[in-house]
């Protein structure tokens, strides 16, 4: 149960090992965080990471919780344990994705599927579960990481923009019903982050960091809003690449 | 029923819960047979501050009713007053100070139904006098998640009557509560304002025998002054006026008004530390230098925010906690620490109320206990809150204080298992009185008052 202080006793990570994942987490810890449960595919890794991120000075609870981001049949059961592990959810943060290389998809175009399961379908099943869980607790707040990539898809990044732009759809729709049952989402949108997940890759314009976009969550998180673009300026820029025609989109010169 | 979001007085929190609205006991006892996933409990005027009266996905009652009046029964020679728990201090004051009975313990605010009275065992500022609500209650009838309604009092099954004064609502339904009005002549107070220059002079004021001459007696304290002039304050004191220390053949007049509503919206961070340093010079300038006696009516001496409908949305949409903790009598030292950490961080406390306390009462999870109250709001907001209530909270725990739970929105589990002694002998009683551990409120889950239901 989260206090009058806004402060969350359970927070849960989807994606223990997520650069921007575990930096908001991180980022939320403070005095009246009793647990936090990092729910990892390498749980090892997640451990070794938080072991390092916490220091030895710690009070909170961690709890870490295997998974598989591709397996959509086990979600409802992860939910689950997590409930029965710490009670009832405060924030969730589902930060775990794939992003793959394009040039990879077009020589084998069925490595694509598994990106659509992790970020989409699978992502999709774990949502519905969260959302009822949350529902049926009254409260609670649910954040999902989408992407600019999303908001207007492009040829060089289209099977994760895609999927990105599916996830944001189903999320955005999944707030109004949460509003309903006390409780909210919040979707962030964040430009080109420099992660492990775009190491090798060429900085796009307005590239941002983790801490930054970790920051601007944990304020949003606090607040009652249900997107969050990062930096805010992305705001603004998708409301005119959005309305640009497709011809004149795909001319731009975003790589 | 339907579904609303609720939060205690200080707007923080919110969450939904499904509400039922109850009337009399025979309500309460349809609404426990409803099927019931996350628990239940019991809601009033909602003034608790944080999280006591709502139930996040799970049942509140809606239990405060004024239109039960008529069902006031008062003995004009034993001063002993029966009346259904969901009434209002507020109505049962109109009905019986005009009789000439007043309400032997009432807290800031008469906007809380009895039945809230009894759950969180309130205080007022006779405390050191009179102790607390618990005992002036006669005796009381609590519906059980049994559907059974059973009488309780301290004669009669005392266990279950002191574990479900200052329950907070875990043990069972108030339904009715008989309790023993303090004659009075009339509606008047005779009060005594004075400043002092520091912490120690208030303390020092408060602690003399003069402090037993009056029945009521409390401290404004600015939070905000440092040096020299830390924990500087206004102290007002009194005692219920004679009929010959009030003009008019109407002694016991009783017309408490409502003159001023907060605006519709307020930006947060309009009480700041900028406004209420002005605001709190103000008040300390006000008070007479030299002590100052005068007649002031119930509403103004007991409940002056009453006076402002819904006070509670001047801090804006972030809320504000209230945050109250007691410390030994020889532990003064804590308070003047805490004072000075306030102090130092600027944090503003737009009402700090200092008192001294008398003697504990045997409910098990009462708050009072002899020593030295402080009272503050605080807008909850800020980020630093949550650190340097921490280092508060540890101090204070130290010193073997304890929170009010009536007020808590933000201690921790083991602090309530810290200052509470009694807390696993109540928790064992309250499952005795809840088998089918229907009772739960968002309090009860933050502080693992009650085992998990789902």
């Amino acid at each position: 149960m989260k206090n009058g202080l806004g402060v969350p006793q359970n927070i849960v990570l989807f994606g223990g090992t997520s650069d921007i994942g575990c930096e908001i987490v991180r980022q939320m810890i403070q005095p009246g965080v009793a647990n936090i449960v990092l729910v990892s595919r390498d749980i090892d890794s997640a451990e070794t990471r938080w072991n390092t991120l916490l220091g030895d000075e710690s009070q909170v609870n961690v709890h870490h919780v295997r998974f598989d981001g591709a397996d959509a049949g086990s979600m409802v059961d992860v939910v689950k344990a997590i409930v029965d592990e710490v009670g009832d959810i405060d924030v969730v943060v589902v930060a775990h994705a794939l992003l793959g290389s394009h040039s990879d998809f077009l020589k084998d175009p069925v490595a694509a599927a598994s990106v659509t399961t992790v970020n989409f379908g699978a992502t999709m099943v774990l949502l519905l579960a969260l959302g009822e869980r949350m529902k049926q607790q009254g409260y609670g707040r649910i954040c999902l990481l989408s992407s600019v990539a999303g908001m207007r898809v492009r040829w060089s990044n289209a099977v994760y923009g895609s999927t990105k732009a599916g996830i944001d759809g189903f999320a955005l729709a999944l707030d109004g019903e949460l509003r309903r049952h006390g409780a909210s989402l919040l979707v962030v949108r964040p430009g080109f982050v420099t992660t492990k997940m775009t190491v090798g890759m060429k900085k796009a314009p307005l590239a941002t960091t983790p801490e930054a976009v970790a920051s601007a969550t944990v304020k949003a998180l606090g607040g009652n809003g249900t997107v969050l673009w990062t930096p805010s300026a992305f705001r603004f820029i998708f409301g005119v690449f959005r309305l640009l025609p497709e011809s004149l989109w795909r001319r731009l010169p975003l790589g | 029923m339907s579904r609303e979001r609720l939060s205690g007085w200080g707007r923080t929190a919110w969450t939904s819960s499904d509400v039922v609205e109850v009337r009399d006991a025979s309500d309460v006892k349809r609404a426990i047979g409803l099927e019931h996933r996350r628990g239940a409990i019991a809601r009033g005027l909602g003034r608790a501050y944080g999280a006591a009266a709502q139930n996040a996905g799970g049942t509140v009652l809606a239990c405060a009713d004024d239109g039960r009046v008529n069902d006031v029964h008062l003995d004009a020679v034993s001063g002993l007053l029966t009346a259904p728990a969901g009434l209002s201090l507020d109505a049962l004051l109109r009905y019986s100070v005009p009789r000439g009975w007043f309400i032997p313990v009432t807290p800031g605010t008469r906007f809380v139904t009895l039945g809230g009275a009894v759950a969180s065992d309130v205080h007022g500022k006779n405390h050191h006098v009179d102790g607390s609500f618990g005992q002036h209650v006669e005796s009381m009838k609590v519906i059980l998640s049994s559907g059974e309604e059973i009488t309780l009092s301290p004669n009669d099954n005392p266990t279950w009557f002191w574990s479900t004064i200052g329950g907070m609502g875990l043990t069972g339904v108030v339904s009715e509560v008989t309790v023993r009005m303090l004659r009075v002549a009339s509606s008047q107070v005779k009060v005594e304002t004075r400043r002092l220059s520091n912490l120690d002079e208030v303390i020092a004021s408060m602690s003399d025998d003069s402090d037993d001459e009056f029945r009521y007696s409390v401290a404004w304290v600015d939070m905000l002054a440092s040096g020299r002039s830390l924990g500087r304050g206004v102290l007002t004191r009194g005692n219920h006026a004679t009929a010959s220390d009030v003009d008019g053949s109407e002694p016991c007049r009783y017309d408490p008004k409502i003159r001023l509503a907060a605006p519709p919206w307020v930006p947060n961070g309009l009480l700041n530390k900028f406004t209420v340093r002005a605001f709190n010079e103000a008040w300390y300038r006000k008070a007479p230098a030299d002590a100052h006696v005068g007649l002031e009516s119930i509403p103004a001496f007991f409940h002056p925010l009453d006076g402002v409908r819904k006070w509670n949305a001047l801090y804006g949409s972030n809320g504000f906690i209230q945050y109250q903790f007691i410390v030994p009598l020889e532990r003064v030292d804590v308070l003047r620490t805490v004072i000075g950490k306030f102090s130092d961080a600027g944090v503003a406390s737009f009402l700090a109320v200092l008192k001294r306390m008398g003697k504990s009462n045997a409910a098990l999870m009462s708050f009072p206990t002899e020593g030295w109250t402080l009272t503050l709001d605080l807008a909850a907001g800020s980020s630093r809150l949550p650190g340097l209530l921490e280092r508060i909270d540890e101090l204070v725990l130290d010193a073997g204080g304890r929170h009010y739970l009536a007020k808590d929105a933000h201690v921790s589990a083991m602090a309530v298992e810290r200052a509470y002694p009694r807390l696993a002998e109540w928790k064992s009683i309250r499952n005795e009185m809840d088998p089918r551990r229907l009772w739960t409120s968002d309090l009860a889950r933050r502080l693992k008052l009650v085992e998990e239901t789902s």
